[in-house]
This record gives C-alpha cells, sequence and structure tokens, in this order.
C-alpha cells in the first residue's frame, strides 16, 4: 500500500487537490471511443463487448470444475463451444484482455493508478463492496438477458441504429435513474 | 479496399485475435481517459452534476455512426457484413432495468469495471466478480428463463425499418438529437451544480 501515488489517498474534503491529471474533455475522449468502435467494424465487421469475454470466461471456469455439468447446460455449453479450439481463444476474451492493458496504460500516463475503493463519504468500505458485488450481478444477469451489455449493446448497437439496442440504452438510464435516490448515501 | 477487412478474408482467425487486443487497448484507454474508471464519475450521471457518460457515449455513438454511414455510402464498407444483434424486445427491456440498478447500485458497467480493476479500485474487482455470479446464476437457472429469453422475437431490425424512414434521414435526426442533448447536458450540469458550503450564488 506505500507504492501508492499521492492521488491515491482519499481525501474527505470537497475541495481536495488532485495530483493525477484531470479527466480528458468528454467530447474528445468520446470521439476517441467512437473511432476505436469504427474500427471494429471496418477491421473486424463486429462492434465492442465485455461482458460476452466474462460469459467465456465463467463457462471454461465452471467446466473446469464440473465438466459434465457446464457441458449439459445449454448456456454453457455454447460458450464451451466458441473460440478457436478453447473457449478461452475467443475475439471477445482476447479484446477484454486489451481493455485491462489499454485502461492500466491509461492510468498509469495519467497518474491515476491507485489502490482504492472509490465511494461517497458516508459509506463503510464493507458497505461499499457488498454493493459493488450486487450491482455486479445485477448487470451480469440483465446483460445475459439483454444479449449484452453497455458495451455490446448500447455503443455497438446505438451506433448502428439496432433498434433493440436503443431500447434497451434507454431502460439503463431509466432503470439508474429510478433507484438513484436509494442508494445516494453510497456516492454523496 | 473492401470492408469489413476481416469478412473479405484479409487476414486470419489467429490474427484476428492480435486485432481484439490491439482494439480493446484502444478501447480501455478512452474509457480510462474519459475517467469512467472511477465509479464516482460514472454515477455523477444519475445525481446531475456531471453527464460526461451521457456525452461520452453519444459522442462515440454519434462519430462511429457517421463513420460507418459515410463508409457504406461511398461503397468502402458493406454494411450488411457487419454483425448486428437481432431485437428480442422484452428481455431487452428487463435486462436493461436490471442493468440500469446494477450501474447505480454498484458503480460501474463490466467494460468500465474492467478499467477500474486494472487501475487498482477494488470496488471495481469486486463488481467484476459479482457479473461472474449473476452471468452463473443466469446460466443455472437458463432452462427457467429460456421463454422469456426468446421472447418478444423481432429479428435483425434497425430504426429506419421501425420509423419507415431513410437510413441517412435517421442518421441526421440522432445527430440533431444529440446535439441538443449536448447542449441541454451544459445546462443540467449548471443547475445542479453542488454549491460550495456556506455560499450561496
Amino acid at each position: 500500500m506505500s507504492a501508492v501515488p499521492q492521488a491515491a489517498a482519499e481525501r474527505p474534503e470537497p475541495r481536495a487537490v488532485r495530483a493525477a491529471a484531470p479527466y480528458a474533455n468528454p467530447y474528445l475522449a468520446g470521439i476517441g471511443l467512437g473511432l476505436v468502435l469504427l474500427a471494429a467494424f471496418v477491421v473486424m465487421g463486429r462492434g465492442l463487448g465485455a461482458s460476452g469475454a466474462v460469459s467465456s470466461f465463467v463457462a471454461w471456469a465452471l467446466s473446469r470444475v464440473a465438466p459434465a455439468h457446464a457441458n449439459g447446460n445449454e448456456f454453457f455449453a455454447e460458450y464451451l463451444q466458441s473460440g478457436l479450439g478453447h473457449p478461452l481463444k475467443d475475439w471477445l476474451v482476447f479484446e477484454v484482455l486489451g481493455v485491462l492493458a489499454g485502461g492500466f496504460i491509461s492510468g498509469a500516463l495519467a497518474g491515476r493508478l491507485a489502490r482504492m475503493v472509490e465511494k461517497g463519504p458516508r459509506i463503510s468500505v464493507a458497505g461499499r463492496l457488498a454493493l459493488a458485488f450486487a450491482g455486479g450481478a445485477l448487470m451480469g444477469i440483465g446483460a445475459k438477458l439483454a444479449r449484452g451489455c453497455t458495451s455490446g449493446q448500447a455503443l455497438t448497437g446505438g451506433a448502428l441504429l439496432n433498434a433493440g439496442s436503443w431500447a434497451f440504452m434507454m431502460m439503463v438510464f431509466a432503470g439508474a435513474y429510478a433507484v438513484a435516490g436509494l442508494v445516494r448515501r453510497q456516492w454523496r | 479496399m473492401n470492408a469489413p477487412f476481416y469478412k473479405f478474408g484479409a487476414f486470419g482467425d489467429e490474427a484476428s485475435l492480435v486485432v481484439a487486443f490491439v482494439i480493446g487497448v484502444g478501447f480501455g484507454f478512452f474509457l480510462e481517459r474519459a475517467g469512467f474508471g472511477s465509479a464516482r464519475k460514472l454515477t455523477a450521471q444519475f445525481y446531475l452534476d456531471d453527464l460526461a457518460v451521457f456525452k461520452v457515449m453519444f459522442t462515440a455513438i454519434v462519430t462511429a455512426m457517421l463513420g460507418v454511414f459515410y463508409l457504406a455510402w461511398l461503397g468502402i464498407l458493406d454494411l450488411s457484413l457487419v454483425s448486428l444483434v437481432p431485437t428480442n424486445l422484452w428481455p431487452q427491456i428487463v435486462g436493461g432495468l436490471l442493468l440500469g440498478f446494477g450501474f447505480v447500485v454498484g458503480g460501474y458497467c463490466p467494460g468500465t469495471s474492467l478499467v477500474a480493476a486494472a487501475t487498482g479500485r477494488w470496488d471495481g474487482l469486486v463488481f467484476v466478480l459479482g457479473v461472474m455470479a449473476g452471468i452463473l446464476g443466469f446460466g443455472e437457472a437458463f432452462p427457467l428463463v429460456k421463454g422469456f429469453y426468446e421472447s418478444g422475437d423481432l429479428g435483425r431490425l434497425t430504426l429506419p425499418q421501425v420509423l419507415h424512414l431513410p437510413y441517412g434521414l435517421v442518421v441526421f435526426l440522432v445527430v440533431v438529437v444529440a446535439v441538443a442533448g449536448f447542449a441541454g447536458a451544459g445546462w443540467v450540469e449548471r443547475r445542479f451544480a453542488p454549491r460550495p458550503a456556506g455560499g450561496r450564488s
């Protein structure tokens, strides 16, 4: 924990001075993100993703523990049969490894690498981690029902004017605004 | 030049994994640049004093949408070869709602939680574990939810088809709505900006 840069420390004061570089202009970051998405369409003929790679990983991990059970389940079997001869030798899995690397590189360049917990001042670390897990689980279920998450549906389908993706995107915002008041203590 | 390059056999499956990694690096890089490795930055969208999520998402969508439109119009990109997830309306609506709940409860979405974990955020890592648990649970329950999962099947469906409008016109309308949204976002941020303690403006 001693290797954490100055920016790492949680500062309760609202106007704490950040040692880390400020975030990029949202419109410039959006154009960058859009060009990466366009590159995926032009080079590969497909968009971006995130939850699909996690599904491949979960299916593979389950097949290591309970092979017969995993292969006998229609949902997991589909992920186990995809990939180039191995469920993890998969396009989205490699893309997600790139996401981890790209996020790390940007964070390192901006001095934003920090072992910390993102939370508001009025919630404990344990409470925040419990909600992070619960929120992740909701997202995992939702992303599978919707056949994609914010990457695969909202961004990718949004840019392709996919009707289902636009319906999905509206519901994501509606759902988040509907419960934002209930979890305000976590953030503010 | 014919695009998508991969679909026209410009390179093989093994090379496509290298492409995947490189594209992923770009994706993760710009997510982190935008501040999306921070749950507080992301969830500020839902407390209205920082609408970066809306701005970044819609700028990215408009940029890629215009690129796709013009490259297809110039005959460079064959849009019919770009994969489009079929619409299953009901599970997408319910899934979207669950994702929205998860976003503000957990602080991330699957892609941004990976960036958060990569930059050291413990909550990002725990969120990823939660996503794994959710997917495991969904998979185990799949025989029960399969009927709903396959309901509302409308096939490959785009907004121009739904609205009975030309593709180019829908592209133009999305740009107009986005630009209006960006102007509105600035107004909302000023309206909901936290006031400095002790001072009233």
